[in-house]
């Protein structure tokens, strides 16, 4: 008999937008941190080794692609942070949705200050 | 399978409740928020270290990571963000499992292949942490933090 995936339905809306953007990013950070374990390691081989790997993150699609880890990284620690007011804070539920609109404002805004800086070092002299 | 009381049905109390006290899932529980909001901290201090402060990423090197891991401090903040992350994200990874695996086989092999990686991982994270030589012989001074050669 085919099955619906078991506990896997939500209720729709931000609350369930919510819970998949932070499943998506937590693999996304997840997966990262096993390769960026790997690269760091490289500094046990040799510092040539170890410069030429981190020199592949310098390049502008790398740099970009660092951009997307970083907005899923302060995304997933913000909205983590309202996971654990909704469960400890006698309001957090009542006020679950207003506070995913603070996680997303939080969001662009460390952002809005983290890309500048950022793509000015991956593209030099900006 | 979990069972869902139907709705309105007296509130549990102490002596109906199913215990909860004492199971593993309970401390996971808890775990994921404690470390989630200490990773917090110290992957943003990281990113701001690594990305923000001084040249960014184009001033990451070997020399940098010397002159970061010459300090304990940073070597014990690396240690306790690589611990923490990895228990926090092989234990967010065994959840998804746990949701979107159905067959107890394919179940089991993603948690094995699940339980390597982390392992590996972590002891190799942890080795290259505590066995770090930021001057090792026979390389180019140039590469190498200034310490190296005063």
């Amino acid at each position: 008999m085919a099955t619906a995936p078991a506990g896997t339905l939500y209720r729709g809306r931000e609350g369930m937008w919510s819970w998949v953007a932070h499943r998506v990013t937590g693999m996304l950070i997840f997966v990262f941190l096993l390769v960026h374990v790997l690269d760091t390691a490289l500094v046990r081989v040799s510092p040539e080794a170890y410069n030429a790997v981190i020199g592949a993150y310098k390049n502008p699609i790398m740099g970009i692609a660092e951009a997307g880890l970083v907005a899923a990284i302060v995304f997933h620690a913000f909205n983590g942070i309202r996971v654990v007011l909704v469960d400890f804070w006698s309001k957090g539920t009542r006020h679950q949705r207003t506070m995913l609109w603070i996680v997303v404002g939080l969001t662009v805004v460390l952002m809005a200050g983290f890309l500048p800086r950022h793509l000015g070092h991956v593209f030099g002299g900006l | 399978m979990t069972t869902i009381d139907a709705p309105r049905s007296p509130r549990m109390t102490r002596s109906t409740r199913r215990t909860t006290r004492g199971s593993f899932e309970m401390a996971a529980w808890l775990f994921m928020r404690i470390s989630g909001v200490v990773l917090v901290v110290l992957v943003f201090g990281h990113l701001f270290v690594n990305l923000v402060a001084g040249e960014g990423i184009s001033g990451i090197n070997f020399g940098f990571v010397a002159g970061k891991w010459a300090d304990i401090r940073w070597q014990i903040w690396d240690l306790l963000m690589l611990w923490l992350g990895m228990i926090h994200g092989a234990n967010g990874m065994r959840t998804i499992i746990n949701d979107y695996a159905e067959k107890d086989r394919s179940r089991l092999v993603l948690k094995a292949l699940l339980l390597t990686a982390f392992t590996l991982t972590v002891v190799l994270g942890t080795l290259v942490i505590f066995t770090f030589d930021p001057c090792p012989a026979g390389s180019p001074a140039e590469l190498l933090p200034s310490f190296c050669t005063a």
